[in-house]
């Protein structure tokens, strides 16, 4: 990682002089295309997001600013016109308000839905995702813990195996560490030891990831970690329309799933459809199609991605970027599609390299799909180092949008 | 088990005088009118109950003949059963860890008396009699310890994974003290769904000192959960006494401000007396902790000898004091409420039972290789993996 680390120092020194004072991350300039559509299978709409993640402006309302930051995160619809907002469909909402819609829904939908965790009662949730619900359901659906996450980590794994569907939040998800023994014993592998008695239709999740200087106890990555563990799914939302939709999936689903959601994605905004829908839990989403390089990337570092994306394509590229979603299992369907088309791949990931999900994924791509490979797979990880204070030194921790734009360029020589 | 009363010559005729108060009937049937005998008998309990925070239940405890001889019959099965899975385990026919129960069946056998199959009930990994209390077979247990597929958990638990769902048995479990939030979980679940059900969550001496249970105790009492937890204390965690590893033994105060009871847990009807006591006071009141002062014969697992931590003196002794199915057997005999062939025919019959499940549980054929990976996810939005 020499050669890009010393990348990122001078990009970031050629950045600083052009970044608008208020980012201490150093802004990265991006240029829209707003004419470029793509196809894509699902429904989309048009995001815009800064690469720190503060928020943000939807594209067709009163035209560009000036030293805006607009990336399109999510792909659009060949066929929809850039008619003004309020004749389009779907309501525009901001990323943790379409989290709290699907946690709304699903506990409209079903009475057996609970919530519960630190603060996100009374207090409405230290990120507001549970913002309304305990006066809308009341005490004994929406629970304010005390702060003992191995016990209502455990309970919540207790009551789903009678049948409840409890949501177990993590202030953040560093603090689930303590009831990890849970996770991994109880929550992972009762229907598998039970021989198949008890189904534990449990939802864990909370905000993980490198924030705003958070320090290093609380910007950890636990993807990693859990990534082992047998029995359970693992899910990382990064718009607010699959945030929705994973949310309610993992809900409906008879298995235990944890939603990793981050920190600095709660405001991004989006316009979703005001119909119901859920996003498959095991399905990987097709960002960008392109030719070239296969990107495989999760939550955060989607933007990172999109964001040198739209410096590749100026340097003549076609990236194609895939948001994984699924950490666990891997949609290798789409993977290996995109594999046997671009036979090149990089990973983007902010877990840290040692162990981590690029790890695992370049494991099962050089499994399944080594002779589609031109190139061995790059792995862009966050630095094994505990996430430091010091803003110059945080962003070093995690990979750049230089650092991907060279790492891309490598690989494509 | 059809003996004549008339027939049976192992009484002294001063006993007989009960005789005359039983149906006229008996004398001419061939069956025992006895062990269906509910008439009420009042036992008292060995020694008296000690309360933190709360009142203690009477020492006088309500119990008929029949129950008596369910006592007898199914501790001495569980007995039986553990002493046959010893033998097993020796053999090389059960692996791994193997924790048994003999000494403490009174526990298992006393709560089952005082609730219903829609209580919940949770236990670590000594829990092979509680999974029979419940309404596990013989085959299942054997099956199961041995890893054969109609083991309980389909032969992939083992020992330590005994579940039963449908009568509320939620296992089994191997990690010390894990259980008890899950417990709470369920108290909390069955106050959810307006069950009037109460759980209890089992723990023994060494699990009492984590962290998770006081945090789970403490939600359960602030959220008012029927949750009872139940010590069984059996005075040594693996090889470490009680006074070395609790600065305060008293485990039945430990839970601060919730009422705890101290019960002797070798008195199947002192154990009973206390958990309807514990059931009506969750309902209304919350949590409780409930002490089981008991013994365990065996070491900790079949790989503890159990005699380099106490002396032998102390077993025997524990054995001829407080055995838990010795006493019910003289309060049977004292109550003339049956005779000691017939006792002693029971116990005959509950070894040929053991016998037979264990036979056929080594017919039981071991799981299919596709086994493996069945039940790691359940179908529907979730994935059955295969090997990749």
């Amino acid at each position: 990682m020499a050669a890009t680390f010393h990348g990122v120092r001078a990009t970031v020194a050629a950045l600083s002089s052009s970044s608008s004072p208020s980012n201490s991350f150093g802004c990265k300039r991006l240029i829209s295309s707003p004419s470029r559509s793509f196809s894509v299978r699902k429904r989309a709409s048009f995001t815009v997001v800064r690469s720190d993640g503060s928020v943000n402006f939807d594209l067709n309302s009163k035209g560009r600013r000036a030293q805006q930051l607009i990336a399109n995160a999510v792909a659009t619809k060949a066929d929809s016109s850039p008619a003004s907002s309020s004749s389009k469909p779907g309501h525009e909402l901001l990323l943790f308000e379409a989290l709290r819609e699907g946690l709304e829904e699903e506990m409209e939908r079903d009475p057996r839905v609970c919530v519960m965790g630190e603060d996100i009662g009374h207090y409405g949730g230290s990120y507001k995702v549970t913002k309304g619900l305990a006066t809308k359901f009341g005490d004994l659906r929406v629970l304010d813990t005390p702060i003992a996450e191995n016990s209502f980590t455990g309970m919540g794994i207790g009551a789903a195996m009678t049948g409840l569907r409890p949501v177990v939040e993590g202030m953040n998800m560093g603090f689930l560490l303590l009831a990890f023994n849970q996770i991994s014993n109880n929550c992972g592998m009762l229907h598998y030891t039970s021989g198949g008695q008890f189904t534990i239709p449990i939802v864990i999740r909370g905000p993980g990831g490198v924030g705003r200087q958070l320090g290093a106890e609380h910007s950890q990555r636990l993807e990693s970690y859990l990534q082992s563990i047998p029995g359970i799914q693992m899910v990382a939302c990064s718009t607010p329309y699959n945030a929705k939709g994973l949310m309610k999936a993992a809900i409906r689903s008879e298995n235990p799933v944890i939603l990793l959601e981050h920190v600095l994605l709660y405001n991004l905004k989006e316009r979703i459809p005001d119909e119901d829908y859920i996003c498959n839990l095991e399905e990987a989403e097709m960002v960008r199609p392109g030719e070239h390089v296969t990107i495989l990337t999760y939550s955060r570092m989607r933007y990172h991605v999109m964001q040198a994306a739209k410096t590749l394509v100026n340097k003549g590229y076609d990236p194609e970027v895939i948001d994984i979603r699924s950490l666990k299992p891997f949609d290798l369907y789409t993977i290996g599609n995109s594999v046997k088309k671009t036979h090149r791949v990089l990973i983007v990931e902010e877990c840290m390299r040692t162990g981590g999900i690029g790890a695992s994924l370049t494991a099962a791509i050089t499994e399944n799909f080594n002779d589609y490979l031109d190139a061995p797979i790059m792995c862009l990880s966050s630095q094994d180092v505990p996430t430091p204070y010091a803003g110059t030194l945080e962003e070093w921790t995690i990979v750049q949008p230089a650092q991907i734009v060279t790492a891309v360029e490598q690989l494509c020589q | 088990m059809a003996l004549s009363r008339l027939a049976s010559s192992s009484s002294s005729s001063s006993s007989r005088s009960a005789d005359l108060l039983k149906p006229l009937c008996s004398a001419i049937s061939l069956r025992r009118p006895i062990s269906t005998d509910t008439t009420p008998i009042t036992v008292e309990t060995s020694v008296p109950f000690t309360s933190h925070q709360c009142d203690t239940p009477s020492r006088s405890v309500q119990t008929n003949a029949k129950e008596l001889l369910t006592f007898f019959r199914d501790m001495a099965l569980m007995r039986r059963m553990e002493i046959a899975a010893d033998s097993l385990y020796k053999a090389k026919l059960i692996r791994g860890f193997c924790h048994l129960y003999d000494g403490q069946e009174a526990v298992a056998v006393g709560m089952e008396a005082a609730i219903t199959k829609k209580d919940c009930i949770i236990t670590a990994y000594r829990d092979h009699c509680t999974f029979v209390a419940r309404g596990g077979t013989l085959l299942e247990v054997f099956a199961e310890l041995m890893g054969r597929q109609a083991g309980c958990s389909r032969g992939k638990g083992g020992s330590m994974h005994f579940y039963k769902k449908d009568s509320n048995f939620y296992g089994g479990h191997g990690i010390v003290g894990a259980q008890v939030p899950l417990g709470c979980g369920l108290a909390f679940a069955q106050k959810y769904s307006k069950d009037e059900a109460v759980t209890f969550a089992l723990y023994g001496d060494g699990a009492a000192n984590q962290g998770q249970l006081f945090e789970a105790l403490n939600i359960s009492a602030l959220w008012d959960l029927p949750a009872i937890l139940v010590c069984e204390n059996n005075h040594y965690g693996m090889g470490t006494a009680e006074w070395r590893a609790s600065k305060s033994p008293a485990y039945y105060k430990r839970g601060d401000y919730a009422p705890g009871l101290k019960v002797d847990g070798m008195d199947a009807l002192a154990v009973k007396q206390a958990c309807t006591f514990a059931k009506e006071h969750a309902l209304k009141n919350g949590p409780i902790i409930l002490e089981m002062d008991t013994y365990r014969y065996h070491g900790h697992s079949m790989s503890d000898p159990g005699s380099t931590y106490r002396t032998r003196d102390e077993i025997t002794g524990v054995r001829q004091e407080r055995d838990p199915v010795e006493r019910i057997r003289k309060l049977i005999l004292s109550h003339d409420l049956a005779t000691e062939k017939e006792l002693k025919d029971i116990e005959k019959e509950i070894r040929k039972e053991v016998d037979d499940a264990i036979a056929q549980a080594k017919e039981n054929p071991l799981p299919e290789s596709s086994e493996l990976f069945t039940n790691v996810y359940a179908k529907g939005l979730g994935v059955e993996m295969s090997f990749h």
